[in-house]
C-alpha cells in the first residue's frame, strides 16, 4: 500500500469526519480504496479516489449533478458497478466529479455526482479510467470503519 | 517470484508442475533476473488459469508477465470449445484489441531533424490524446455498425488509408463474426466522438529512429534499414471497448462459468449463449480498435503530408495484444481449432504459416514491441518454434517496474520533458502528470524482455528503435 492517504481535510469532497481515502498499488494500474462510517460514505469516498486516479479533485467545481442507479447481486459487485457507472457518466458527458452522495437499499444504489465539464488546463489531466475490475475487490467492516477497494484498469 | 517452486525446463523455461486443480501445467517464459524481478501475482494467477475447462498444452506467460485482471497481463492460453473451453472477458481485457501499428517512411534521420519540432507540432494538433479528448468523426448508429462489423475495412472504404494497408493488418483488418447487436446502447454511446483518438495512459503515437538491425534479411524484407524512420502508434478500442470488457465482465461474474478459483477469472462456455454473445461483442470491440488506429494512421499521414509533402507512410504491420482468435493449432498430434486468448501478449506466427500475407511468408510476422518514450521499441519477427512452445505468441512490452503513485513522486512531467528535450526526444503532452506517470524509469528493461524473448524462441530481434517525438495520450 502506498503512502497516498488523504484525510477530510485534504482535498476530499465529503463532509464526514472519519472517511477518508487512499491509492493502493498494482503492477500496471491501479488501485483504489475508500473508508467511512457506513457502506455509502466507504462507497463515496472510493469514488473520490477514482477521480483523483484522473485529475486534481481538488481543482474540480461542483456545478452540475448527474444522477446514476445500479444493481448487483451482492455488496462487492455493487461497488463495482457504481465506480464503473461514475466512470460512464465521466466519459459520455466529458466530466469530472469531486462530490458523491450514495444511497443503498439492499443490492441497488442510487448516486448523485457534483462535478463540471473537463478543463484539461485547470484539472491537472493524468489518465483515464477504463473500468472497475474485480481484482482486489473487498467491501467489509475493518476497525470499526467500512472499507471498499478495488483495482482499477487505466 | 520464488524460483524454489519452478521446475526448470531451460535457461528461458520454467515450469509450475500441476497441482490441486489445476488440468495442464504453467509454463513462463524469461531469464533468471526477469523471474526475480516477477511478480508473485503471476503464478497464483497463471495457476488458475490453468484450472480453467479446456484449456490446452499449459497456461503461459511471456517474459514481461506481471498482475493482470484474472489472466496475468503477458499471459496466453488456448482453449477447445469441444472439450468444454471457455472464453473469458478478463483473458482479453478492458482495452479490447489494443494494438500496435508500425508505419515505414520514405526519409531517414537525418532528413527529419531541420523538421523535427515542425512535425512534433503538426501530429500533436492532429492526433487527439488525453483524457477527454474528442475526434472529428461522429457516427450515425447505422455507421456504428458498419464499423463494428468492418474495422480497417470500413475505415479504408470511407477514404481513411489505402487499400494496401489492409494487406498488413492481422486478419485483413477485419475480425469475421462480429455482432454489433451485442454491443450494448452504452458502450456505442461512450465511442460517440471517441474515433479517431489515442487515448491515455500508456498510449502514445512515436517517431522514432532505426538504431540497431538484429536481423539484416528479416529487416530487408520488413523495408526497414539503419537510420530509418518509423511511426509507430498504440492505442485500442477506446470507450467502446472498455464498455464492452465492462459490460460483459460483470455478466461473466453473475451469470457465467462455475466454479472458478477467483471471480475475477469470469467466463463463459464458448459454446454457451452468454459464451457467444461476448465473442460476437468483442469481435465488434475489435473492428473498433482496428479502424481508430486507421483513422489515426490517415491523420498522420496528414500531419506530415503538411511538414514533408513527399514522404510517403507504409504500414509495416498492425498487431493487437489483448484479444481472443481462433487459430488452428497442433495438440497431441492432431489440428484442432482453438480459442487462443492473448492478454498483454502478441501472435507471432512463424514463417510459412498460412494466414501470413505473401510478403511475409518467407520470414514471419512482425512482432510489434512497445518501450517508452525515454528507451527503445522493439520489431521481432515470429519464429517456427513457437507454434509448439505458447501457440505462437511472444511479448508486448516492457512492463511497469514501479506504480503510478510512486513514479509522481519519484519525477515531474515538466522536467522529464525537458531533460528528455536534451537527450533529442520531443514530447508532445497535455499532461505533466500523465508524463511522470509513464517515466521511463517506472519501466522494466525492455531490452532483457526482447533478449528474454528471442532465446526462449519465441520471437526473434530484428531491430531495436529509439524515439525521436512522442505524443503522449
Amino acid at each position: 500500500m502506498e503512502a497516498n492517504r488523504k484525510t477530510a481535510n485534504e482535498g476530499r469532497a465529503l463532509n464526514v469526519k472519519a472517511s477518508h481515502w487512499e491509492h493502493f498499488s498494482h503492477g500496471s494500474d491501479i488501485g483504489v480504496r475508500g473508508f467511512g462510517a457506513s457502506v455509502e460514505e466507504a462507497f463515496e469516498q472510493a469514488a473520490v479516489a477514482l477521480t483523483a486516479v484522473v485529475a486534481d479533485v481538488s481543482r474540480i467545481r461542483q456545478l452540475e449533478s448527474v444522477e446514476v442507479h445500479c444493481t448487483a447481486p451482492d455488496i462487492e459487485l455493487l461497488f463495482v458497478s457504481w465506480l464503473n457507472a461514475v466512470i460512464y457518466e465521466m466519459a459520455v458527458r466529458r466530466m469530472l466529479f469531486s462530490g458523491f452522495q450514495v444511497a443503498t437499499s439492499g443490492c441497488s444504489l442510487t448516486g448523485n455526482l457534483l462535478g463540471e465539464k473537463v478543463d484539461p488546463e485547470r484539472h491537472q489531466l493524468a489518465v483515464e479510467a477504463k473500468g472497475a475490475t474485480y481484482t482486489g475487490l473487498r467491501v467489509a467492516q475493518q476497525d470499526g470503519q467500512w472499507l471498499a477497494e478495488c483495482v482499477v484498469d487505466v | 517470484m520464488n524460483r524454489a517452486s519452478l521446475t526448470r525446463h531451460s535457461d528461458f523455461e520454467w515450469c509450475i508442475e500441476p497441482t490441486g486443480q489445476m488440468r495442464v501445467p504453467a509454463i513462463i517464459y524469461a531469464g533468471e533476473q526477469l523471474i526475480e524481478d516477477m511478480d508473485e501475482k503471476v503464478r497464483e494467477q497463471l495457476t488458475n488459469v490453468a484450472t480453467l475447462p479446456g484449456i490446452q498444452r499449459a497456461a503461459y506467460a511471456m517474459p514481461d508477465a506481471h498482475w493482470g485482471y484474472g489472466f496475468p497481463i503477458g499471459g496466453v492460453a488456448a482453449f477447445d470449445p469441444h472439450e468444454g473451453g471457455v472464453i473469458s472477458a478478463g483473458g482479453v481485457g478492458f482495452d479490447i484489441s489494443c494494438g500496435v501499428r508500425a508505419l515505414r517512411t520514405t526519409f531517414t534521420a537525418a532528413q527529419l531533424e531541420p523538421k523535427k519540432n515542425e512535425l512534433a507540432d503538426a501530429l500533436f494538433r492532429s492526433v487527439p490524446a488525453g483524457v477527454g479528448s474528442t475526434g472529428a468523426i461522429r457516427l450515425t448508429e447505422q455507421e456504428m455498425d458498419e464499423m463494428l462489423r468492418g474495422g480497417a475495412q470500413w475505415a479504408v472504404a470511407r477514404g481513411y488509408g489505402i487499400a494496401e494497408d489492409l494487406e498488413s493488418i492481422e486478419e485483413g483488418g477485419c475480425a469475421s463474426g462480429a455482432e454489433p447487436e451485442f454491443v450494448s446502447q452504452a458502450a456505442k454511446k461512450r465511442q460517440a466522438d471517441e474515433m479517431g483518438t489515442l487515448g491515455s495512459g500508456n498510449h502514445y503515437l512515436e517517431v522514432q529512429r532505426v538504431v540497431e538491425i538484429f536481423d539484416s534479411v528479416t529487416a530487408g524484407v520488413f523495408g526497414l534499414h539503419q537510420n530509418d524512420i518509423v511511426v509507430s502508434i498504440h492505442c485500442g478500442s477506446r470507450g467502446l471497448g472498455h464498455q464492452v470488457g465492462t459490460d460483459y465482465l460483470k455478466t461473466m461474474v453473475i451469470e457465467g462459468y462455475r466454479p472458478i478459483p477467483d471471480r475475477e477469472l469470469a467466463c463463459a462456455l464458448i459454446e454457451s449463449e452468454l459464451g457467444q454473445h461476448y465473442l460476437g461483442a468483442m469481435r465488434a470491440a475489435t473492428n473498433c480498435a482496428l479502424a481508430n488506429r486507421q483513422i489515426i494512421t490517415h491523420l498522420v499521414r496528414k500531419a506530415f503530408g503538411e511538414v514533408m509533402p513527399d514522404v510517403k507512410l507504409t504500414l509495416l504491420y498492425d498487431v493487437s495484444h489483448n484479444t481472443c482468435k481462433v487459430e488452428r493449432h497442433v495438440v497431441d498430434g492432431a489440428i484442432r481449432e482453438l480459442f487462443v486468448h492473448r492478454k498483454g501478449a502478441t501472435r507471432s506466427f512463424g514463417p510459412g504459416h498460412a494466414d501470413l500475407p505473401a510478403a511475409l511468408l518467407g520470414v514471419g510476422q512482425p512482432v510489434l514491441i512497445g518501450g517508452t518514450m525515454g528507451t527503445e521499441s522493439y520489431i521481432l519477427v515470429g519464429m517456427s518454434e513457437g507454434e509448439q512452445l505458447a501457440f505462437s505468441s511472444a511479448c508486448h512490452g516492457a512492463g511497469r517496474s514501479m506504480s503510478r503513485t510512486q513514479a509522481t513522486k519519484h519525477w515531474r512531467g515538466r522536467t522529464l520533458v525537458d531533460e528528455l528535450r536534451e537527450k533529442g526526444v520531443l514530447i508532445r503532452t497535455r499532461s505533466y502528470r500523465g508524463v511522470a506517470e509513464e517515466a521511463p524509469g517506472a519501466y522494466k528493461d525492455v531490452n532483457a524482455v526482447a533478449e528474454a524473448a528471442e532465446h526462449a524462441k519465441l520471437a526473434g530481434r530484428v531491430a531495436r528503435l529509439v524515439p525521436l517525438i512522442c505524443v503522449k495520450g
